[in-house]
């Protein structure tokens, strides 16, 4: 990866690239039926795999739940199982099943959430279906929303430090990013609260609305400012540093040189020749990004009392609400699987070269 | 500079801005300096550490303080001579409660880090020595326990056994011996193709003494880095547990518990009840990664990066 290219070997390097481009599109226009057959096939095999996990995670929690010293009874009831009778406790027992093996409550939880009975939140009072369709859509906003942001700043920032690599702007980002990364988002949004919503007083503090406010775009809009800039700015690095890394490879190649050769400007060199190979990796690392995403919502939705399905794992897991919790961690992991799915589904369309029987 | 293809003489039109940056990467070997650079990285992240290390477990012994002495007196103090950092809601110094902090949050990270180092080099190393169906069945464990996100996981197992030590550090290291079990695995199957391993088979040894006496010790070197790597994102792991009020008990002060009360602390104006905490954080952090950064580009030169995750 030495930036002293021999002309001679540009040259070669240069053809066989051309050559190989050009199999590659003469095959895909003659077997695109092969392959999207391909990446269904791919999708399938990743769909089969994703049952037994789930049906692992699902299986492991209740062990760790059976495992454990808790007794839920004490979470439904609260302080009135000090007056509660024994009688009233019993029934409460046998009702909520605490009494069966945890194979057969196991077996029931299953049951219920393949016919799509999710159980009732102890903690909240209202069934977990409900919780996650009132709250989902709020965390789907956040997450969006702050994964743009992560983006745009990734690629903007990280593109001009490539290309200045070595220069000020570089260095001052490289140091910046890896500073950012090491601060947890909740610093971050502590800091940004102190900063934004109480030194400047240009936002609000923290929640959906203002208090008794109904949620209009414009309120929610202006809460939604600080969590999104706070998540989006903790995932950016990371993404940040990577596009730099690839684009600096990516100018390294023996078609960017190429394209150096036949004397176009820099600006097409970088933006359209180098940009492109160097964002392949890109879509791969973000659908890779869910489980840190996932982290950092749950951390931002609780410190702005962001009223969405992460902070209500927490509260589930603050008040040791098992049903919620395990359906949101088993929801979690689905969303994983699925990002790193669908990086695999895009990759696979975007660059023809990619085998697609792992 | 006088590269042929790169700048050539009397160019017709006007480079631009863009044209002088091909010039200079043209020019400058990449890489170059980079050695000064891990130098400085190393002797830096070594001596703050050493430091912050140092004042973490001595500050006991210092000033003949407490960190638990709680005084009403004096609650959420700004900085001044007598309390360099403030103090905090109960009136504690926060200097003396951080170092405090700083240095169970630190243990509960190395308790984890070799926890989870030992648990994913044995299992990686079972799995690429023996192979097969069972190394395939091993690796998707891997895959599974890596599908749910860890914080969850952690969330889970400490919400189901609180407010322990135990339960925290294991939360932990259960949820991060999966990078290391894929480390450790990629090298012992490199390492089987090696001629030292053939002569041992070939000299008779069991399928046993191969891997402990001469596998296990061939991955050393790459798990102990795997365990300096994982230090800084334990300490993020188990301060943002103990944040969240589902990592350690409220009386053992960890940098979590200190920002988790912070959280209130900063709508009442005490913005050095988080700055300070979350900047003895962000140092510790830092020293750790920079070292361990230094610490693979020289084990793995190919891979050599400027990525200092």
């Amino acid at each position: 990866m030495g930036s002293v290219v021999e002309p001679a070997g540009l040259d070669t390097g240069g053809v066989s690239e051309r050559s190989e481009r050009a199999t590659g599109h003469n095959s895909t226009a003659q077997g695109a039926p092969s392959r999207t057959r391909a990446i269904g096939w791919l999708v399938a095999r990743r769909l089969a795999f994703a049952v037994p996990v789930m049906v692992i995670v699902s299986a492991a929690m209740f062990a760790l739940a059976a495992a454990s010293p808790f007794d839920p009874i004490y979470q439904y009831y609260g302080v009135q199982i000090f007056t509660a009778s024994d009688e009233d406790i019993a029934r409460a027992r046998i009702e909520l099943g605490l009494d069966d093996s945890m194979v057969v409550q196991f077996g029931r939880w299953a049951g219920g959430l393949l016919s799509g009975d999710l159980g009732d939140s102890r903690s909240l009072r209202q069934p977990v279906a409900e919780v996650i369709a009132e709250r989902l859509p709020w965390t789907l906003l956040l997450v969006t929303v702050g994964l743009v942001i992560a983006m745009l700043v990734a690629l903007v920032v990280g593109i001009v430090a490539a290309w200045r690599q070595g220069g000020w702007f570089d260095r001052v980002v490289t140091g910046a990013a890896q500073a950012i990364e090491g601060i947890p988002a909740f610093v971050l949004a502590l800091g940004a609260i102190a900063l934004f919503a109480l030194g400047l007083g240009w936002l609000p503090v923290a929640g959906l609305t203002d208090a008794g406010a109904d949620a209009t775009v414009g309120q929610v809009a202006r809460h939604l400012v600080l969590p999104a800039a706070v998540l989006g700015v903790s995932q950016s690095p990371w993404l940040l540093l990577h596009v730099r890394q690839s684009l600096l490879g990516a100018l390294a190649d023996d078609h960017v040189t190429g394209a150096r050769a036949r004397g176009l400007s820099e600006r097409v060199v970088v933006l359209r020749h180098a940009l492109p190979t160097a964002l392949l990796p890109f879509v791969t690392l973000i659908g890779a990004r869910v489980p840190e995403l996932v982290t950092g919502a749950v951390l931002v939705e609780v410190v702005f009392s962001w009223p969405g399905v992460a902070a209500a794992v927490v509260q589930a897991a603050l008040a040791v609400d098992y049903p919620l919790l395990a359906t949101l961690t088993l929801f979690a992991t689905a969303a994983v699987l699925l990002g790193s799915l669908l990086a695999d589904v895009l990759t696979a369309v975007l660059d023809p070269r990619v085998a697609t029987d792992g | 500079m006088a590269d042929p293809v790169l700048a050539p003489t009397g160019t017709r039109r006007d480079p631009g801005p863009w044209r002088s940056a091909a010039r200079r990467r043209a020019g400058t070997p990449r890489g170059r300096g980079a050695a000064e650079r891990a130098r400085v990285r190393m002797v830096g992240g070594v001596g703050l550490l050493v430091v912050l290390v140092l004042a973490a477990v001595l500050s006991p012994w210092l000033g003949g303080l407490d960190d638990r002495l709680v005084d009403y007196q004096s609650v959420r103090l700004p900085p001044s001579p007598v309390h360099p950092f403030g103090t905090d809601g109960a009136g504690r110094d926060l200097l003396l409660r951080s170092l405090a902090g700083l240095r169970v949050s630190l243990l509960v990270a190395v308790l984890c880090a070799v926890i989870s180092t030992v648990l994913g080099a044995g299992f990686g190393a079972l799995a690429g020595a023996v192979g097969g169906w069972t190394d395939r069945l091993m690796m998707r464990l891997v895959d599974t326990v890596n599908a749910v996100p860890h914080l969850l996981l952690g969330i889970v197992i400490v919400a189901l056994y609180r407010g322990s030590l135990t339960a925290v550090v294991a939360s932990i290291a259960l949820t991060h011996w999966t990078g290391v079990a894929r480390i450790v695995r990629a090298e012992v199957l490199s390492l089987r193709r090696r001629p030292f391993i053939d002569a041992a088979i070939s000299g008779g040894a069991s399928r046993r003494r191969v891997l402990r006496r001469h596998l296990l010790p061939a991955v050393v070197p790459q798990a102990a880095m795997s365990a300096v790597l994982l230090l800084p994102h334990a300490v993020w792991h188990e301060t943002a547990l103990s944040f969240l009020g589902l990592g350690l008990p409220p009386h053992l002060a960890s940098l979590g518990n200190i920002l988790g009360d912070g959280r209130s602390a900063v709508l009442l104006g005490a913005w050095w009840i988080v700055v300070f905490p979350s900047a003895l954080l962000v140092a510790a952090t830092l020293a750790v990664s920079g070292i361990a950064s230094v610490w693979r580009d020289r084990l793995v030169p190919r891979r050599r990066s400027e990525l200092a995750l």
